[in-house]
């Protein structure tokens, strides 16, 4: 019971897939233990899955024999790995310094009122999650952002509509 | 004669060179001076006599980060060599190049450097964003074991070398490298305790190196061309090439390979065009976020690790961020206390509950409500968030944007009190 008090409201965990398990076999041999596997395995039910809901956390814990709490605790610490369910398309927007300078507040205000979304929200039609992220490190192209594994620079209110249309086109 | 050992073989209007292309420019010809019984010990000397200064922000010497790691036979068997990919320093943008651009020449480097310390597994931690930067290590590293130059007895010696690649999933503090270190283990990265360093007591307690990714691209040119060629690229007391940046509103951001020891100016106005129309350079931060701003009167100054240190500063990662005369520096700097407040591990108090403090008077700031009172809080702040105050280097970093933006543009700060509102904005 404490376990669930600490970390989740999940009733028990959910039995991984063998391809994930398949997955966090391999990771097993580069690690000499089974908690340094606990965010690459994080990350391949993400894959997976879209997110890691409280079921698939139980479910990575039991297969690796680590404390739940434990893997919650790298789980909330990473903000790439989600929590909660996400859009089809995760926004990373960087709104660090360069890209702060170079105006990346009205583009954020941009995708705010299209999709009307903020940080941390999905649009209505689940296509888009908006969240923020550290300097992408492609600072000569600010403003930038990340559309899933994508870059897209030097954006500009047309940019990000096109932008927009384009994985929803994608999707079709 | 080859002046820019860096980035040599980087295009970026095609894909990076592959083994045999990589190998046709001099590539790889370390690991045959190593094949022909070149000892770890003589590496470690020749990058000791190189002057190789480390590229990830501190400008430690490599050489003698090196020479702590316990060697010969009672010292542990397993060491590890780390590469710290996790590029996330603002305005920083130099490591993306290489590894997009030419991931062989770090692959060399990793085998020159893990042999020196005898290390048989290295691990790349690249930031989770980097995907193209991911695809290209992943086809090199499959190509280096497919040539036997990775894996069991390298050329027929007995270095032995694996390397791993490890995406991680964000956070800025995982660049600090202990708590990097915690990461790659699984753990939640808050930063270790110093001493035992990574050297003597790493990665699941082993001897471990940590170096940056520019850094690694350093060696297999000093090893390739010799210590009197690298001390030959440079223009002044440093050694060596480095990746210069340039972002903000200057009319060609980008990047270059430049020899250490040129006067900033050039950097800004010959390789970034200068200032855009109408704008005039109000300031800037020489090397990342974590610097102290410098002001046109130090254009003069020479890109060397000591001279913009004795202006108060930090060369750093080497990639400037320029302040205009239109942008706000509140703002500028307040943006940078949302980043610190943002990224902090939350294991110390002062980082953990200072920053977001610093964050709250720069909103307040922004919104006219900011008051004397707050302005002598955010000095306090330059203080209680020192170096030495904290249990790593996070909120110090943050206090040298702090603490130079307060000094240098202190009527701005004057004027968003008396004035209620930021009058950058219309």
């Amino acid at each position: 019971m404490s376990q669930q008090v600490i970390a989740s409201t999940a009733t028990k965990a959910r039995k991984l897939s063998a391809e994930e398990i398949a997955e966090i076999e391999h990771e097993m041999t580069l690690y000499p233990d089974k908690k340094a596997v606990g965010l690459e395995a994080l990350k391949i039910v993400q894959k997976n899955q879209g997110w890691v809901s409280d079921e698939s956390l139980f479910g990575i814990a039991e297969y690796l024999d680590i404390p739940v709490a434990d893997l919650e605790g790298v789980a909330t610490f990473f903000n790439l790995v989600y929590r909660e369910p996400v859009g089809k398309n995760v926004i990373l927007f960087c709104d660090s310094v360069s890209c702060w300078i170079m105006g990346c507040e009205s583009i954020k205000g941009h995708i705010k009122q299209q999709l009307d979304i903020d940080y941390g929200q999905t649009s209505e039609d689940g296509d888009f999650t908006l969240i923020p992220v550290p300097c992408l490190g492609d600072c000569d192209r600010a403003p930038v952002m990340m559309v899933g594994p994508d870059m897209h620079r030097n954006l500009t209110p047309e940019k990000i509509d096109s932008i927009i249309s384009d994985y929803k086109n994608k999707q079709d | 004669m080859v002046t820019k050992p860096l980035t040599k073989n980087i295009d970026m209007s095609r894909p990076p060179l592959d083994i045999a292309g990589y190998e046709a420019n001099e590539g790889y010809q370390s690991l045959n001076a190593i094949a022909k019984g070149l000892s770890p010990e003589d590496v470690l000397q020749l990058v000791k006599d190189s002057g190789l200064k480390g590229r990830g922000g501190a400008g430690f010497p490599t050489g003698l980060k090196w020479s702590f790691v316990p060697s010969g036979d009672n010292s542990p068997k397993q060491k590890y060599l780390v590469v710290n990919a996790d590029e996330m320093e603002p305005g920083t943008f130099k490591d993306r190049l290489l590894m997009e651009g030419d991931p062989h020449l770090l692959l060399e480097g990793m085998l020159i450097a893990a042999y020196t310390i005898q290390a048989s597994k290295a691990y790349i931690f690249l930031r989770g964003e980097y995907t193209v930067s991911e695809q290209a290590l992943k086809k090199a590293i499959k190509e280096a074991y497919k040539k036997g130059y990775l894996g069991k007895n390298i050329l027929g010696t007995d270095f032995d070398l694996d390397i791993i690649m490890h995406t991680s999933a964000g956070r800025y503090i995982c660049g600090e490298e202990t708590a990097l270190l915690n990461a790659l283990e699984g753990k939640r990265a808050n930063p270790r305790a110093k001493p035992p360093f990574p050297q003597v007591s790493g990665l699941w307690g082993k001897p471990t190196i940590v170096n940056n990714v520019e850094t690694i691209c350093n060696l297999p040119g000093i090893l390739t061309y010799g210590v009197d060629w690298y001390h030959g690229l440079a223009k002044g007391n440093d050694h060596g090439t480095k990746l210069f940046g340039v972002s903000g509103k200057v009319k060609t951001p980008g990047c270059w390979e430049l020899p250490l020891g040129l006067p900033i100016r050039e950097l800004i106005e010959n390789y970034a065009g200068g200032m855009q129309d109408g704008l005039e350079l109000r300031g800037f931060l020489p090397g990342g976020g974590s610097t102290d701003f410098m002001l046109p009167g130090h254009l003069d100054i020479t890109l060397d690790y000591d001279e913009i240190a004795k202006a108060g500063s930090r060369l750093a990662t080497g990639t400037m961020i320029i302040l205009d005369d239109k942008t706000c520096p509140v703002g500028m700097v307040g943006n940078l206390m949302k980043f610190y407040a943002h990224e902090s591990c939350g294991f110390c108090t002062p980082c953990r509950d200072g920053l977001p403090w610093v964050d709250q008077i720069f909103r307040d700031f922004e919104n006219g409500l900011g008051s004397e009172k707050d302005l002598q809080i955010l000095h306090d702040h330059v203080t209680y968030l020192g170096p030495g105050r904290t249990f790593c280097a996070l909120a110090p970093g943050a206090t040298a944007p702090l603490g130079s933006g307060l000094k240098y543009f202190k009527e701005d700060f004057e004027k968003h009190i008396t004035e209620k509102r930021c009058s950058y904005k219309h």
